[in-house]
Protein backbone atom coordinates (compact mmCIF):
# COMPACT_ATOMS: atom_id res chain seq x y z
CA UNK A 1 0.00 0.00 0.00
CA UNK A 2 1.30 3.42 -1.37
CA UNK A 3 1.04 5.99 2.42
CA UNK A 4 -0.40 9.46 1.84
CA UNK A 5 0.10 12.07 3.61
CA UNK A 6 -2.19 15.31 3.83
CA UNK A 7 -0.55 17.57 5.64
CA UNK A 8 -2.66 21.18 7.22
CA UNK A 9 -0.01 23.75 6.24
CA UNK A 10 3.27 24.10 3.53
CA UNK A 11 5.72 24.23 6.88
CA UNK A 12 4.74 20.19 7.46
CA UNK A 13 4.70 19.19 3.70
CA UNK A 14 8.03 20.45 3.76
CA UNK A 15 8.95 18.86 6.94
CA UNK A 16 7.78 15.41 5.26
CA UNK A 17 9.83 16.08 2.10
CA UNK A 18 12.97 16.99 4.21
CA UNK A 19 12.45 13.11 6.51
CA UNK A 20 11.36 11.19 3.80
CA UNK A 21 11.75 10.40 -0.44
CA UNK A 22 7.70 11.18 -1.26
CA UNK A 23 5.96 12.18 -4.70
CA UNK A 24 4.44 15.49 -4.27
CA UNK A 25 0.43 14.93 -5.76
CA UNK A 26 -1.12 18.22 -6.59
CA UNK A 27 -4.33 17.32 -8.91
CA UNK A 28 -2.53 14.47 -9.89
CA UNK A 29 -3.83 14.68 -13.99
CA UNK A 30 -0.12 14.34 -15.52
CA UNK A 31 1.54 11.98 -12.75
CA UNK A 32 -2.09 9.48 -12.51
CA UNK A 33 -1.72 9.58 -16.34
CA UNK A 34 1.84 9.30 -16.55
CA UNK A 35 1.98 6.17 -14.50
CA UNK A 36 -1.24 4.67 -15.33
CA UNK A 37 -0.74 0.69 -15.48
CA UNK A 38 -4.16 -0.21 -17.67
CA UNK A 39 -7.66 -1.03 -16.80
CA UNK A 40 -8.59 -1.60 -13.29
CA UNK A 41 -5.19 -1.04 -11.92
CA UNK A 42 -3.83 1.53 -9.32
CA UNK A 43 -0.86 3.49 -11.21
CA UNK A 44 2.28 2.65 -10.44
CA UNK A 45 3.56 5.31 -8.22
CA UNK A 46 5.62 3.58 -5.02
CA UNK A 47 6.91 6.17 -3.03
CA UNK A 48 4.68 7.97 -0.07
CA UNK A 49 2.51 10.87 -1.30
CA UNK A 50 2.50 14.23 -0.29
CA UNK A 51 -1.12 15.51 -1.38
CA UNK A 52 -0.58 19.59 -1.76
CA UNK A 53 -3.99 20.81 -3.14
CA UNK A 54 -5.69 21.80 0.02
CA UNK A 55 -2.59 23.60 1.06
CA UNK A 56 -4.21 27.30 1.31
CA UNK A 57 -0.98 29.31 1.56
CA UNK A 58 -0.42 27.81 -2.58
CA UNK A 59 -3.95 28.73 -3.81
CA UNK A 60 -3.55 32.69 -3.50
CA UNK A 61 -3.84 34.90 -6.26
CA UNK A 62 -3.09 38.41 -5.09
CA UNK A 63 -0.84 41.31 -6.42
CA UNK A 64 1.51 43.48 -4.63
CA UNK A 65 4.20 45.50 -5.75
CA UNK A 66 3.48 45.80 -9.45
CA UNK A 67 4.01 41.99 -9.30
CA UNK A 68 0.95 39.22 -9.75
CA UNK A 69 1.60 36.12 -7.51
CA UNK A 70 -0.07 32.77 -8.43
CA UNK A 71 -0.11 29.57 -5.98
CA UNK A 72 1.16 26.85 -7.78
CA UNK A 73 -1.81 24.88 -6.49
CA UNK A 74 -4.66 27.21 -7.82
CA UNK A 75 -6.41 25.04 -10.12
CA UNK A 76 -7.43 26.21 -13.95
CA UNK A 77 -10.92 26.50 -13.47
CA UNK A 78 -10.12 29.32 -10.66
CA UNK A 79 -7.88 31.08 -13.16
CA UNK A 80 -10.15 31.29 -15.39
CA UNK A 81 -12.83 32.92 -12.75
CA UNK A 82 -9.94 35.51 -11.19
CA UNK A 83 -10.38 38.71 -11.87
CA UNK A 84 -6.25 39.51 -11.70
CA UNK A 85 -6.17 37.12 -14.17
CA UNK A 86 -5.19 38.83 -17.58
CA UNK A 87 -7.55 37.64 -20.51
CA UNK A 88 -4.76 36.71 -22.89
CA UNK A 89 -3.92 34.00 -20.41
CA UNK A 90 -7.56 33.16 -19.51
CA UNK A 91 -7.56 32.51 -23.87
CA UNK A 92 -4.57 30.47 -23.26
CA UNK A 93 -6.20 28.11 -20.27
CA UNK A 94 -9.78 28.21 -21.86
CA UNK A 95 -7.96 25.83 -24.69
CA UNK A 96 -6.62 23.23 -22.38
CA UNK A 97 -8.22 20.24 -21.46
CA UNK A 98 -11.90 19.94 -20.62
CA UNK A 99 -13.75 21.48 -17.48
CA UNK A 100 -13.71 18.20 -15.58
CA UNK A 101 -10.14 17.72 -16.04
CA UNK A 102 -9.38 21.28 -15.57
CA UNK A 103 -11.52 21.30 -11.74
CA UNK A 104 -8.89 18.78 -10.80
CA UNK A 105 -5.59 20.23 -13.05
CA UNK A 106 -3.35 23.06 -11.37
CA UNK A 107 -0.86 25.57 -12.46
CA UNK A 108 2.20 24.44 -10.58
CA UNK A 109 1.34 20.31 -12.03
CA UNK A 110 1.75 22.29 -15.49
CA UNK A 111 4.98 23.82 -14.81
CA UNK A 112 6.70 21.09 -12.99
CA UNK A 113 5.88 18.43 -15.51
CA UNK A 114 7.92 20.74 -17.49
CA UNK A 115 6.94 19.33 -20.92
CA UNK A 116 7.40 21.43 -24.13
CA UNK A 117 3.83 21.14 -24.80
CA UNK A 118 2.45 22.80 -21.26
CA UNK A 119 0.05 25.03 -22.47
CA UNK A 120 0.42 27.63 -19.72
CA UNK A 121 4.80 27.79 -20.25
CA UNK A 122 4.48 30.39 -23.45
CA UNK A 123 2.90 33.04 -21.15
CA UNK A 124 5.70 32.14 -18.52
CA UNK A 125 8.77 32.69 -20.78
CA UNK A 126 6.86 35.94 -22.64
CA UNK A 127 6.15 37.62 -19.11
CA UNK A 128 9.65 36.70 -18.04
CA UNK A 129 7.99 34.80 -14.79
CA UNK A 130 10.07 33.74 -11.70
CA UNK A 131 9.41 30.57 -9.32
CA UNK A 132 9.78 30.19 -5.67
CA UNK A 133 11.21 27.13 -4.88
CA UNK A 134 10.91 26.08 -0.50
CA UNK A 135 12.36 23.64 1.35
CA UNK A 136 12.33 23.30 4.99
CA UNK A 137 15.35 24.72 5.31
CA UNK A 138 15.91 27.26 2.36
CA UNK A 139 13.63 29.08 -0.54
CA UNK A 140 15.11 30.10 -3.90
CA UNK A 141 13.75 32.15 -6.63
CA UNK A 142 14.75 31.92 -10.25
CA UNK A 143 13.58 32.65 -14.18
CA UNK A 144 11.07 30.35 -15.27
CA UNK A 145 13.59 29.42 -18.29
CA UNK A 146 16.19 28.45 -15.54
CA UNK A 147 13.54 26.53 -13.55
CA UNK A 148 13.19 24.25 -16.58
CA UNK A 149 16.35 22.28 -17.43
CA UNK A 150 15.08 20.62 -20.72
CA UNK A 151 12.28 18.58 -21.73
CA UNK A 152 10.62 17.12 -18.81
CA UNK A 153 12.95 18.31 -16.41
CA UNK A 154 13.20 20.77 -13.38
CA UNK A 155 16.04 21.96 -11.27
CA UNK A 156 13.26 20.81 -8.34
CA UNK A 157 15.34 19.01 -5.80
CA UNK A 158 12.93 16.60 -3.96
CA UNK A 159 13.03 17.77 -1.06
CA UNK A 160 11.40 21.23 -2.54
CA UNK A 161 8.38 22.68 -3.57
CA UNK A 162 7.15 25.21 -5.82
CA UNK A 163 5.35 27.92 -3.40
CA UNK A 164 4.75 30.89 -5.97
CA UNK A 165 4.70 32.10 -9.36
CA UNK A 166 5.75 35.79 -9.72
CA UNK A 167 5.01 37.36 -12.66
CA UNK A 168 5.66 40.71 -13.46
CA UNK A 169 1.72 42.96 -13.58
CA UNK A 170 2.22 44.27 -16.97
CA UNK A 171 -0.56 44.48 -20.10
CA UNK A 172 0.06 44.85 -23.54
CA UNK A 173 -1.97 46.59 -26.07
CA UNK A 174 -2.10 43.82 -29.14
CA UNK A 175 -2.33 39.82 -27.50
CA UNK A 176 -2.38 37.30 -29.79
CA UNK A 177 -2.68 33.48 -28.82
CA UNK A 178 -3.23 30.39 -31.17
CA UNK A 179 -3.51 26.80 -30.51
CA UNK A 180 -2.92 24.09 -33.30
CA UNK A 181 -4.23 20.59 -32.33
CA UNK A 182 -6.99 18.08 -31.99
CA UNK A 183 -9.97 17.53 -30.19
CA UNK A 184 -9.80 19.74 -26.63
CA UNK A 185 -10.50 17.31 -24.30
CA UNK A 186 -7.40 15.95 -25.55
CA UNK A 187 -4.21 16.28 -24.12
CA UNK A 188 -1.97 17.17 -26.87
CA UNK A 189 -0.92 20.48 -28.53
CA UNK A 190 0.76 20.10 -31.86
CA UNK A 191 2.21 23.32 -32.11
CA UNK A 192 0.93 27.13 -30.09
CA UNK A 193 2.06 30.58 -30.65
CA UNK A 194 1.88 33.77 -27.49
CA UNK A 195 2.55 37.56 -29.43
CA UNK A 196 2.57 40.43 -26.99
CA UNK A 197 3.52 43.76 -27.86
CA UNK A 198 3.23 47.38 -26.91
CA UNK A 199 2.92 49.92 -29.41
CA UNK A 200 3.59 54.13 -28.68
CA UNK A 201 2.25 56.38 -31.76
CA UNK A 202 3.33 53.73 -34.43
CA UNK A 203 6.47 52.36 -32.98
CA UNK A 204 6.69 49.17 -30.87
CA UNK A 205 8.04 49.66 -28.20
CA UNK A 206 7.94 46.32 -26.58
CA UNK A 207 7.58 42.82 -28.19
CA UNK A 208 7.22 39.33 -27.12
CA UNK A 209 6.89 35.95 -29.23
CA UNK A 210 6.90 32.59 -26.98
CA UNK A 211 6.31 29.15 -29.02
CA UNK A 212 4.95 25.80 -27.73
CA UNK A 213 5.56 22.00 -28.96
CA UNK A 214 7.78 23.20 -31.22
CA UNK A 215 11.16 22.16 -30.35
CA UNK A 216 12.96 20.86 -26.60
CA UNK A 217 11.94 23.59 -24.93
CA UNK A 218 9.59 26.58 -25.31
CA UNK A 219 10.87 29.07 -27.67
CA UNK A 220 11.87 32.70 -26.77
CA UNK A 221 13.72 35.07 -28.56
CA UNK A 222 15.43 38.32 -26.41
CA UNK A 223 17.85 38.80 -29.70
CA UNK A 224 15.50 38.64 -32.24
CA UNK A 225 12.60 40.69 -30.10
CA UNK A 226 15.60 43.70 -29.18
CA UNK A 227 15.90 44.39 -33.08
CA UNK A 228 12.83 45.33 -33.02
CA UNK A 229 11.99 47.34 -30.66
CA UNK A 230 11.80 50.86 -31.59
CA UNK A 231 10.88 50.15 -35.16
CA UNK A 232 7.90 51.46 -36.98
CA UNK A 233 4.79 49.23 -36.74
CA UNK A 234 5.30 49.36 -41.10
CA UNK A 235 8.65 48.39 -41.19
CA UNK A 236 7.92 45.44 -39.05
CA UNK A 237 4.92 44.56 -41.24
CA UNK A 238 6.58 44.89 -44.12
CA UNK A 239 9.73 42.46 -43.44
CA UNK A 240 7.48 39.68 -41.59
CA UNK A 241 8.58 37.02 -43.78
CA UNK A 242 11.93 38.12 -43.44
CA UNK A 243 11.54 38.52 -39.51
CA UNK A 244 9.62 34.61 -39.32
CA UNK A 245 12.60 33.47 -40.92
CA UNK A 246 14.70 34.16 -38.17
CA UNK A 247 12.90 31.88 -35.85
CA UNK A 248 13.59 28.81 -38.32
CA UNK A 249 16.84 27.46 -36.23
CA UNK A 250 14.98 27.91 -32.93
CA UNK A 251 12.05 26.00 -34.23
CA UNK A 252 13.30 22.12 -34.15
CA UNK A 253 10.39 19.80 -33.44
CA UNK A 254 9.77 16.06 -34.03
CA UNK A 255 7.51 13.82 -35.85
CA UNK A 256 5.06 12.25 -33.32
CA UNK A 257 1.58 10.79 -33.17
CA UNK A 258 0.30 13.55 -33.46
CA UNK A 259 2.15 15.66 -36.26
CA UNK A 260 4.89 15.96 -37.99
CA UNK A 261 8.23 18.20 -37.58
CA UNK A 262 7.75 19.91 -41.64
CA UNK A 263 3.78 20.71 -40.33
CA UNK A 264 4.90 22.04 -36.91
CA UNK A 265 7.77 24.13 -38.43
CA UNK A 266 5.91 25.49 -41.18
CA UNK A 267 2.53 26.51 -39.40
CA UNK A 268 5.18 27.95 -36.83
CA UNK A 269 6.76 30.12 -38.72
CA UNK A 270 3.13 30.99 -40.50
CA UNK A 271 1.89 32.05 -37.27
CA UNK A 272 4.99 34.33 -36.44
CA UNK A 273 4.36 35.83 -39.57
CA UNK A 274 0.44 36.40 -39.25
CA UNK A 275 1.13 38.16 -35.88
CA UNK A 276 3.78 40.77 -36.97
CA UNK A 277 1.69 41.52 -40.15
CA UNK A 278 -1.22 41.72 -38.65
CA UNK A 279 0.12 44.49 -36.19
CA UNK A 280 -2.65 47.48 -35.60
CA UNK A 281 -1.85 50.11 -33.18
CA UNK B 1 -4.20 5.80 4.28
CA UNK B 2 -7.47 6.27 6.12
CA UNK B 3 -9.80 8.94 4.11
CA UNK B 4 -13.01 10.33 5.75
CA UNK B 5 -15.30 11.95 2.98
CA UNK B 6 -18.77 12.56 2.38
CA UNK B 7 -20.05 9.92 -0.10
CA UNK B 8 -24.10 10.77 -1.38
CA UNK B 9 -24.55 12.60 1.82
CA UNK B 10 -23.01 9.74 4.04
CA UNK B 11 -19.69 10.12 6.18
CA UNK B 12 -17.67 6.95 4.75
CA UNK B 13 -14.29 6.38 6.80
CA UNK B 14 -12.33 3.55 4.43
CA UNK B 15 -8.72 2.90 4.11
CA UNK B 16 -7.03 3.38 0.68
CA UNK B 17 -3.61 3.25 -0.56
CA UNK B 18 -3.13 6.72 -1.27
CA UNK B 19 -2.68 5.96 -5.02
CA UNK B 20 -5.29 4.09 -6.28
CA UNK B 21 -8.25 5.77 -8.30
CA UNK B 22 -11.13 7.09 -7.04
CA UNK B 23 -12.52 5.24 -9.62
CA UNK B 24 -11.84 1.92 -8.69
CA UNK B 25 -12.45 2.73 -4.76
CA UNK B 26 -16.12 3.83 -5.58
CA UNK B 27 -17.16 0.48 -7.87
CA UNK B 28 -15.19 -2.01 -6.03
CA UNK B 29 -14.92 -0.97 -2.34
CA UNK B 30 -18.06 1.66 -2.03
CA UNK B 31 -20.64 -0.44 -5.04
CA UNK B 32 -20.92 2.48 -6.92
CA UNK B 33 -21.46 0.91 -10.15
CA UNK B 34 -22.49 3.98 -11.96
CA UNK B 35 -19.26 5.75 -12.67
CA UNK B 36 -17.84 3.70 -15.47
CA UNK B 37 -14.26 3.56 -16.75
CA UNK B 38 -13.98 4.35 -20.55
CA UNK B 39 -10.72 5.38 -21.64
CA UNK B 40 -8.68 5.53 -17.88
CA UNK B 41 -6.57 8.93 -18.88
CA UNK B 42 -9.40 11.47 -18.72
CA UNK B 43 -10.54 12.00 -21.60
CA UNK B 44 -13.76 10.58 -22.25
CA UNK B 45 -15.94 11.03 -18.90
CA UNK B 46 -17.39 7.99 -18.15
CA UNK B 47 -16.07 8.37 -14.85
CA UNK B 48 -17.23 12.13 -13.96
CA UNK B 49 -18.19 12.41 -10.37
CA UNK B 50 -19.11 15.84 -8.06
CA UNK B 51 -16.69 16.66 -5.85
CA UNK B 52 -18.07 20.10 -3.91
CA UNK B 53 -20.27 20.06 -6.65
CA UNK B 54 -17.84 20.51 -9.45
CA UNK B 55 -17.30 17.38 -12.07
CA UNK B 56 -13.92 15.53 -12.24
CA UNK B 57 -12.42 12.63 -13.73
CA UNK B 58 -12.44 9.87 -11.00
CA UNK B 59 -9.92 7.38 -13.07
CA UNK B 60 -7.07 10.10 -12.43
CA UNK B 61 -8.27 11.30 -9.06
CA UNK B 62 -5.71 9.73 -6.43
CA UNK B 63 -8.24 8.30 -3.86
CA UNK B 64 -6.27 10.69 -1.21
CA UNK B 65 -7.45 13.78 -2.53
CA UNK B 66 -11.04 12.95 -1.27
CA UNK B 67 -10.23 13.04 2.20
CA UNK B 68 -12.93 16.11 3.75
CA UNK B 69 -14.42 16.29 0.28
CA UNK B 70 -18.07 15.95 -0.62
CA UNK B 71 -18.77 13.54 -3.63
CA UNK B 72 -22.21 12.81 -5.34
CA UNK B 73 -22.22 10.03 -7.54
CA UNK B 74 -25.94 9.17 -9.73
CA UNK B 75 -26.68 6.46 -6.78
CA UNK B 76 -26.68 9.71 -4.68
CA UNK B 77 -27.60 12.37 -7.20
CA UNK B 78 -30.71 10.35 -8.95
CA UNK B 79 -32.84 11.43 -5.57
CA UNK B 80 -33.24 15.11 -6.49
CA UNK B 81 -35.04 17.17 -8.39
CA UNK B 82 -32.71 18.30 -10.41
CA UNK B 83 -32.07 14.67 -11.63
CA UNK B 84 -35.54 14.39 -12.22
CA UNK B 85 -35.23 17.56 -14.71
CA UNK B 86 -32.06 16.55 -16.52
CA UNK B 87 -33.36 12.48 -16.95
CA UNK B 88 -36.53 13.95 -18.76
CA UNK B 89 -35.00 15.73 -20.97
CA UNK B 90 -32.68 13.36 -21.68
CA UNK B 91 -35.40 10.68 -22.30
CA UNK B 92 -37.71 13.46 -24.27
CA UNK B 93 -34.77 14.20 -26.52
CA UNK B 94 -33.51 10.49 -26.93
CA UNK B 95 -30.23 11.29 -25.26
CA UNK B 96 -29.72 7.94 -24.32
CA UNK B 97 -28.65 4.60 -26.32
CA UNK B 98 -26.48 2.41 -24.97
CA UNK B 99 -26.44 4.24 -22.03
CA UNK B 100 -22.69 3.76 -21.13
CA UNK B 101 -21.73 7.60 -21.58
CA UNK B 102 -25.41 8.92 -19.54
CA UNK B 103 -24.42 8.84 -16.09
CA UNK B 104 -20.99 11.23 -16.98
CA UNK B 105 -23.23 13.26 -19.48
CA UNK B 106 -25.98 13.89 -16.37
CA UNK B 107 -23.45 14.80 -13.88
CA UNK B 108 -21.31 17.05 -16.15
CA UNK B 109 -24.65 18.33 -17.05
CA UNK B 110 -25.28 19.09 -13.49
CA UNK B 111 -22.28 20.70 -12.85
CA UNK B 112 -22.38 23.03 -15.72
CA UNK B 113 -26.11 24.09 -14.62
CA UNK B 114 -24.27 24.65 -11.13
CA UNK B 115 -21.74 27.39 -12.13
CA UNK B 116 -24.33 28.82 -15.01
CA UNK B 117 -27.60 28.12 -15.04
CA UNK B 118 -28.84 29.64 -17.84
CA UNK B 119 -26.10 28.15 -21.18
CA UNK B 120 -25.79 29.06 -24.74
CA UNK B 121 -25.80 26.30 -27.12
CA UNK B 122 -21.88 27.05 -27.16
CA UNK B 123 -21.50 27.13 -23.67
CA UNK B 124 -23.48 23.69 -23.14
CA UNK B 125 -21.17 22.52 -25.71
CA UNK B 126 -17.55 23.50 -23.82
CA UNK B 127 -19.27 22.56 -20.60
CA UNK B 128 -19.69 19.04 -21.88
CA UNK B 129 -16.50 18.61 -23.92
CA UNK B 130 -14.93 16.33 -21.66
CA UNK B 131 -17.82 13.48 -22.29
CA UNK B 132 -17.72 11.11 -25.23
CA UNK B 133 -20.37 9.31 -26.51
CA UNK B 134 -20.03 6.84 -29.07
CA UNK B 135 -24.38 6.15 -30.03
CA UNK B 136 -25.59 9.62 -30.09
CA UNK B 137 -23.79 12.23 -32.24
CA UNK B 138 -24.56 14.43 -29.70
CA UNK B 139 -27.07 16.98 -31.23
CA UNK B 140 -29.82 14.40 -28.82
CA UNK B 141 -27.60 15.09 -25.49
CA UNK B 142 -27.76 18.87 -26.06
CA UNK B 143 -31.20 18.66 -27.02
CA UNK B 144 -31.94 17.11 -23.93
CA UNK B 145 -30.04 19.43 -22.01
CA UNK B 146 -31.76 22.07 -23.24
CA UNK B 147 -35.02 20.74 -22.41
CA UNK B 148 -33.54 20.11 -19.09
CA UNK B 149 -33.14 23.54 -18.54
CA UNK B 150 -36.20 24.86 -19.63
CA UNK B 151 -38.74 22.91 -18.05
CA UNK B 152 -36.53 22.83 -14.40
CA UNK B 153 -36.38 26.26 -14.52
CA UNK B 154 -35.94 27.45 -11.14
CA UNK B 155 -33.72 24.74 -10.30
CA UNK B 156 -30.63 25.65 -10.88
C1 LIG C 1 -7.54 14.71 -20.44
C2 LIG C 1 -6.37 15.61 -20.20
C3 LIG C 1 -6.22 16.76 -20.96
C4 LIG C 1 -5.13 17.61 -20.76
N1 LIG C 1 -5.01 18.73 -21.56
C5 LIG C 1 -3.92 19.53 -21.42
C6 LIG C 1 -3.75 20.65 -22.26
O1 LIG C 1 -4.59 20.96 -23.13
N2 LIG C 1 -2.62 21.39 -22.12
C7 LIG C 1 -1.68 21.08 -21.18
O2 LIG C 1 -0.68 21.78 -21.08
N3 LIG C 1 -1.83 20.03 -20.35
C8 LIG C 1 -2.92 19.24 -20.44
N4 LIG C 1 -3.05 18.14 -19.63
C9 LIG C 1 -2.00 17.82 -18.65
C10 LIG C 1 -2.27 18.26 -17.19
O3 LIG C 1 -3.64 18.32 -16.93
C11 LIG C 1 -1.64 19.60 -16.84
O4 LIG C 1 -0.26 19.57 -17.07
C12 LIG C 1 -1.93 19.98 -15.37
O5 LIG C 1 -1.76 21.37 -15.20
C13 LIG C 1 -1.06 19.25 -14.37
O6 LIG C 1 -1.39 19.66 -13.05
P1 LIG C 1 -1.69 18.62 -11.87
O7 LIG C 1 -1.95 19.44 -10.67
O8 LIG C 1 -2.76 17.69 -12.25
O9 LIG C 1 -0.29 17.88 -11.80
P2 LIG C 1 0.19 16.57 -11.02
O10 LIG C 1 -0.05 15.39 -11.87
O11 LIG C 1 -0.34 16.55 -9.64
O12 LIG C 1 1.75 16.88 -10.95
C14 LIG C 1 2.57 16.94 -12.10
C15 LIG C 1 4.04 16.95 -11.66
O13 LIG C 1 4.36 18.14 -10.97
C16 LIG C 1 4.77 17.89 -9.62
N5 LIG C 1 4.20 18.98 -8.82
C17 LIG C 1 2.94 19.48 -8.96
N6 LIG C 1 2.79 20.58 -8.20
C18 LIG C 1 3.97 20.78 -7.56
C19 LIG C 1 4.45 21.78 -6.64
N7 LIG C 1 3.69 22.83 -6.26
N8 LIG C 1 5.73 21.69 -6.19
C20 LIG C 1 6.52 20.66 -6.61
N9 LIG C 1 6.13 19.70 -7.48
C21 LIG C 1 4.86 19.76 -7.96
C22 LIG C 1 4.30 16.49 -9.31
O14 LIG C 1 5.14 15.86 -8.37
C23 LIG C 1 4.39 15.84 -10.69
O15 LIG C 1 5.69 15.43 -10.95
C24 LIG C 1 -4.16 17.29 -19.77
C25 LIG C 1 -4.32 16.13 -19.00
C26 LIG C 1 -5.41 15.30 -19.20
C27 LIG C 1 -5.54 14.09 -18.35
S1 LIG D 1 -12.63 6.74 -17.81
FE1 LIG D 1 -12.20 8.59 -16.84
S2 LIG D 1 -12.32 10.01 -18.41
FE2 LIG D 1 -12.52 8.14 -19.46
S1 LIG E 1 -25.27 6.31 -25.48
FE1 LIG E 1 -23.77 4.85 -25.97
S2 LIG E 1 -21.94 5.87 -25.58
FE2 LIG E 1 -23.40 7.39 -25.33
Amino acid sequence: MVKGYRPGTLQEALELLAQETCTVMAGGTDLMVQRARGFSLRPKLDRPLVFIEQLKELKQIYKKDETLHIGPCVTLTDLLGHPHIPEIFKQMIGRMASPPTRNMATLGGNICNASPAGDTLPWFYAMNAKVKLQSSAAERTVPIDAFISGPKKTILGNNEILADIIIPDETFEINMYRKLGQRKGMSLTKASFLGLAMITGSTVTDIRIALGSVAPRIVRSPEIERTLKGKSINDIRSSAGEISQRYQPLITPIDDARSTAKYRKEASLNLIRHFLENMQP
Amino acid sequence: MIIEFNLNHEKTTIDVDASARVLDILRDELGMTSVKEGCGEGECGACIILVDGRAMNSCILPAGALHGRSVLTLEGFKHTERYKAIEAGFLKAGSVQCGFCTPGFVLATESLLNQNPRPSDEEIKEGLSGNLCRCTGYNMIIRGVRIAIEEGAGLW
